[in-house]
């Protein structure tokens, strides 16, 4: 898992929702291994404005194809010029960065839980533990029809429930209120997705004994692990986010 | 063949491309991305006697041009720092120095005393300049009085290379490389951050858990410059020039400016091989340039 500065090129970008895009990378020579929950830094083009790079889960990985996905959801000026860039365009990687998530035991019942932007990363766990032979369940939470993110892709792989806040799709409410959480004994949950939504999993996790790990996105320097700006607190210490993370045992977390 | 070499105080560099401190943690957070002991140097983050937690979260904002960070000193302490990360450092083939950081004098003393028994440090770089922690740090570099004594107690207990890192947040930079060359540090390295603050417009509060922090990155490039240029005409030790320096056409400008040598620092968040991209550069412009040794581009633009 050597880490590089790379530069990748764009080969699709495709405008899946407002606001959302997913971006296919190629860097053009072997990729290195690069696990679920893992990160790359974005070199956004050179402006006054976007002066460090931006952190994007990897969404996808196609190693036949040296190319990787990254899902875009417009935040800010990096973002929106990320959402413009065309076929043929180069980006600047570093990567891939962080830890990622682990692999569950064979007997585990395992759920993947997301919301927003934050499926980002499960697409890629999805596919990864499918390629382990592990089986598990996927719960998404959005806030209406309209918000949902690419669940086609996600129902190939397994199961996929789904809530929304005002009920325009699936379930009504939270994911934590979903009817599955009281119909299935899970032992091992995955989870990206607002900082509410990961709070408020973490919770039902460590109420119900079940293993939990967390994506977290904090404000980032450098990616690397040098800057010490995208600290999180925990029973060690501040820790810093992009080395010993963003996957964190929620056992770990002082929330 | 090009002479990169410089000497600094009791030490002689390779070539004149270091990196600063807090920007390239121990070293090996960049093993993957170049053979580190090219450069001329290294200087490790922040170290001080007991381990400190830093700053609450958020700790960074980018700002137009640049960043504020308000870290405020996160490090394991010197104890962790002679177990663990010393020999790890001592590997490498290049100058590593060490930044201390302290409270008291009392502090950056004994710090000094028990680098000065480490034998693979090449130097201390007496950090009186952080702007992001409550004591110390900047409160001594900004007081000309503190600053002399400071250097001169660490000076006394330090046999090696003594570098003085410099806050610009001062309203004459001269009067302070004076200070920290009147009481025998080898060298003095500037600028550390300047002091700034951002405010979030969209939730109406500060961008940093500290309110304000330290610019640095392109933005403060023509400080920095201005201030290593007023330095260097003003001591007769090596001035190091530090901010904003993303590209070696940036290290020239210091270099041609009065700096012996420069450290890169917010360049490498960005890209982690800027350091050694850095060097290139300046390899390519003096071969192109036609100069034999890096010493006769040093101050340059200062001769007659």
């Amino acid at each position: 898992m050597t880490k590089s500065v790379r530069n990748f090129q764009l080969i699709d970008n495709k405008s899946i929702k407002k606001d959302f895009y997913v971006l296919e990378l190629s860097s053009g020579q072997p990729l290195p291994e690069i696990l679920p929950g893992q990160f790359v830094q974005v070199r956004v083009d050179d402006s006054k404005e976007t002066f460090l790079r931006r952190p994007f889960s990897v969404h996808d990985v196609d190693y036949t194809r040296n190319s990787l996905k990254l899902l875009i959801q417009i935040a800010g000026k990096g973002t929106s010029s990320l959402s413009e860039k065309k076929p043929g365009d180069l980006l600047s990687l570093v990567g891939p960065l962080g830890n990622s998530f682990s692999l569950p035991e064979n007997d585990d019942r395992t759920l993947l839980v997301g919301g927003g932007c934050g499926v980002a990363p499960l697409l890629y766990l999805a596919k990864y533990l499918k390629s382990h032979k592990r089986e598990f369940d996927i719960l998404m939470g959005f806030r209406n029809r309209d918000r949902i993110i690419e669940h086609e892709e996600y129902r190939a792989l397994s199961n996929v429930y789904l809530t929304t806040e005002d009920g325009s799709e699936g379930e009504i409410g939270f994911v934590t209120q979903h009817s599955l959480l009281r119909k299935e004994k899970y032992s091992r949950i995955y989870c990206c997705g607002p900082d509410a939504m990961m709070k408020a999993v973490g919770k039902f996790a460590n109420e119900n004994q079940i293993h939990c790990e967390v994506s977290l996105e904090n404000l980032m320097g450098c990616g690397f692990g040098v800057c010490l700006c995208c600290i999180v607190k925990t029973v060690d210490g501040n820790v810093c986010s992009c080395t010993e993370g963003p996957v964190f045992n929620i056992k770990r977390l002082i929330w | 063949m090009v002479n990169l070499e410089v000497n600094i105080g009791k030490t002689t560099f390779k070539n004149p491309v270091l990196t600063a401190s807090g920007t390239f943690g121990n070293g090996s957070e960049f093993d993957d991305f170049f053979d580190v002991s090219r450069l001329g140097g290294i200087l490790l983050k922040g170290t001080t006697l007991e381990p400190r937690e830093g700053n609450p979260y958020p700790r960074m904002a980018e700002t137009p041009s640049g960043m504020l960070n308000s870290v405020g000193l996160q490090n394991k302490g010197i104890d962790y720092f002679e177990k663990n990360i010393y020999p790890k450092v001592s590997l490498y083939k290049t100058n590593v120095i060490v930044n201390i950081n302290g409270n008291y004098i009392e502090e950056y003393v004994e710090l000094a005393s028990r680098v000065n028994k480490l034998d693979n440090i090449a130097g201390i770089e007496l950090n009186i300049s952080c702007p992001n922690v409550k004591m110390g740090g900047m409160a001594f570099g900004t007081n000309a009085a503190s600053a002399r004594e400071v250097t001169k107690a660490v000076r006394a207990a330090y046999n090696k290379t003594l570098i003085v890192k410099l806050s610009p947040n001062v309203t004459s930079i001269v009067d302070f490389a004076r200070i920290a060359e009147e009481e025998g540090a080898d060298s003095i390295s500037l600028i550390n951050t300047l002091l700034g603050m951002a405010v979030d417009i969209r939730t109406l509060r500060p961008s940093l858990s500290t309110i304000t922090g330290g610019l640095s990155g392109p933005a403060v490039k023509p400080i920095a410059l201005r201030m290593v240029w007023q330095a260097a005409k003003a001591v007769r030790i090596p001035v190091i020039g530090i901010g904003g320096i993303m590209n070696s056409d940036d290290a020239i400008e210091f270099i041609a400016a009065g700096a012996s040598a420069v450290q890169v620092g917010t360049a490498s968040f960005i890209d982690p091989m800027a350091s050694v991209r850095i060097l290139e550069g300046i390899e390519e412009y003096l071969t192109t340039k036609g100069f034999n040794d890096i010493k006769d581009l040093i101050g340059y633009i200062n001769r007659k």
